[in-house]
């Protein structure tokens, strides 16, 4: 019994490390654009952190700059789990690794960790690359607060990614532009870069769906952004009991939207097999 | 129920009992009026393969070859009929039966900027191998297919499709698969490449005992590789026998003769509209 778990642990572990793998050298082999995009996502945010500098509010441009990173690392983070069927089928390979003795819980938990791995380290780029034209004080800042919350906020992103993924299974043309605008409309309502409040009434409440409104809200408090100084420039981190609301609906959240994501893509997996939908052209 | 055919020492590997397929097709006709299009792939076909045999479905281009192919490597689930492959029903014990295929298709199906090396390596994780003995048994098949190991490490978008294809069975053969479905495997190779794959698989046959499907539109290849051939047309097995047994039932000279009268269609028409 014991040894059977252990030898299915195993075999699990070495079959994600198959996605990680090959992801890894196809990000080697694209490096170029990764380059050409990193550089954009660096250029993207500076911009808009500016916009605090030119009016010389430390507090707007803290509010921008986190804006900014938290959007780079969770709209990465759903961008590559979410594509990741319309990569495969543009590569001719989706054939292949569903006829691979993958399980789709191994399959798509090797991408999403993967994906998060990548998102990490492009966060980090985006916030060197921000430091370069900002002055950012974030000596004072919750800094395994922030990693709890980027990690929380990680598993509701993958369960979002999850559904959205079945889009280009549904469709192989309209799959990828609907998760686009499913995308578009998450940096529409989650308060990115602007206050809730100032949305239209009737969009408001749909901002509480979304996981980035929390994970937005937990990082700023833990880089100290609403913090009594914060208007004269000072920033002081809160403690991670001080965001526990936020953690718990993103950990909630994660909870449901995970399984459920894998469960909306089993069956749409079977509803393609049914009607031919996984052929490599679509 | 599906009847086993395990008699008289025969001991099917592939047992396909009326299967059918369709597939449905929107078509808008007129403003929200849409027309639904309905296309036969497989018509109740029917056929075992017996355990290292290899059996050829020969027919033209939509006859039903791929669609079988896909039914049997659990990548479609047909309207009717039963599937077993060595035991397994599908699609209820899908995951059993991908351990124990191999599947090489018309479409090399890579990720092209990654090198052979790469590529056979993703495919040894995913089948839960130890790397390293796996790319060596990869490397040993490359060999004897002519590749030279100095392309390992080359993009195969940078390979010709004959290369591409053989590292493609060597993929396949990697895992070392009690059975192989092998889809249109030399359709679009050059002469040369064509000969080798066809001696490999003759190779693997008298090698390993493996059990493989082969669909072609090639006369030649099939009659030099099947132990036994099904002519399929429309979605329908038409007939099935060895070579020798097509040309008596049709009262042909050639194969190629026993293949037009006994499907009414001719392939040489389909090579030339294919490539024209």
């Amino acid at each position: 019994m014991g040894q059977t778990l252990t030898r299915s642990l195993f075999l699990t572990g070495h079959q994600m490390l198959a996605f990680i793998f090959r992801n890894f050298h196809l990000t080697r082999r694209y490096f170029g654009w990764v380059i050409v995009f990193s550089f954009y996502a660096v250029v993207n945010s500076a911009a808009i952190a500016l916009i605090g500098v030119a009016i010389n509010d430390r507090k707007l441009t803290m509010t921008l700059v986190v804006g900014a990173m938290l959007w780079g690392f969770l709209s990465s983070l759903f961008n590559e789990i979410s594509m990741a069927i319309a990569y495969e089928r543009w590569e001719g390979t989706l054939e292949y690794t569903f006829m691979a003795p993958v399980s789709r819980l191994t399959h798509l938990l090797g991408e999403s960790l993967y994906a998060v791995i990548y998102s990490l380290v492009r966060l980090f780029v985006i916030l060197f690359g921000i430091a370069l034209f900002v002055d950012l004080d974030l000596s004072n800042a919750n800094w395994i607060g922030l990693i709890v919350t980027l990690l929380v906020s990680s598993l509701a992103f993958i369960g979002l990614g999850l559904i959205a993924a079945t889009l280009p299974v549904l469709s192989p043309e309209r799959g990828p532009e609907a998760a686009n605008i499913f995308q578009g409309s998450l940096l529409l309502v989650s308060g990115v870069y602007y206050p809730i409040e100032i949305l239209p009434a009737w969009l408001q409440p749909i901002s509480t769906l979304s996981p980035a409104t929390y994970a937005l809200s937990a990082c700023r408090k833990l880089i100290g952004i609403n913090s009594e100084n914060a208007s004269a420039g000072k920033f002081i981190g809160v403690s991670l009991l001080e965001v526990w609301p936020e953690l718990l609906t993103l950990i909630l959240m994660g909870v449901v939207m995970v399984p459920f994501g894998l469960w909306v893509f089993k069956r749409v997996e079977k509803w393609a097999k049914r009607t031919g939908k996984l052929k490599r052209t679509g | 129920m599906l009847e086993s055919n395990s008699h008289n020492g025969f001991h099917p590997a592939i047992e396909v009992r009326g299967v059918k397929k369709v597939f449905r097709e929107r078509k808008r006709k007129r403003w929200l009026k849409y027309a639904i299009k309905e296309e036969w792939a497989v018509n109740g076909v029917s056929f075992d393969v017996a355990s290292g045999e290899t059996y050829g479905l020969l027919g033209p281009n939509g006859s039903g070859k791929s669609t079988l192919i896909r039914i049997l490597s659990t990548l479609l689930i047909p309207d009717a009929g039963e599937v077993r492959l060595l035991g397994h029903k599908l699609p209820e014990e899908e995951l059993f039966v991908r351990w124990k295929i191999g599947r090489v298709s018309v479409d090399a199906a890579f990720y092209k900027r990654l090198s052979a090396r790469e590529n056979l390596l993703y495919s040894a994780y995913l089948y839960g191998l130890d790397p390293g003995p796996a790319e060596k048994r990869a490397f040993q098949i490359l060999d004897r297919l002519g590749i030279e190991s100095r392309k390992y490490s080359d993009p195969l978008e940078e390979m010709s499709r004959g290369m591409q294809q053989k590292i493609s069975i060597a993929r396949a053969l990697m895992i070392n698969p009690p059975m192989l479905l092998l889809d249109e495997p030399t359709t679009g190779l050059d002469p040369k490449s064509r000969r080798d794959v066809q001696k490999f698989i003759e190779e693997l046959r008298e090698e390993e005992g493996t059990t493989i499907l082969l669909t072609t539109h090639d006369m030649a290849e099939a009659e030099r590789l099947c132990a036994r051939i099904g002519f399929i047309a429309k979605g329908k097995i038409v007939a099935e026998g060895t070579a020798e047994d097509l040309r008596q039932q049709a009262g042909a000279v050639t194969f190629e003769d026993a293949f037009i009268k006994l499907t009414g269609e001719n392939l040489a028409e389909d090579e030339v509209k294919e490539e024209g």
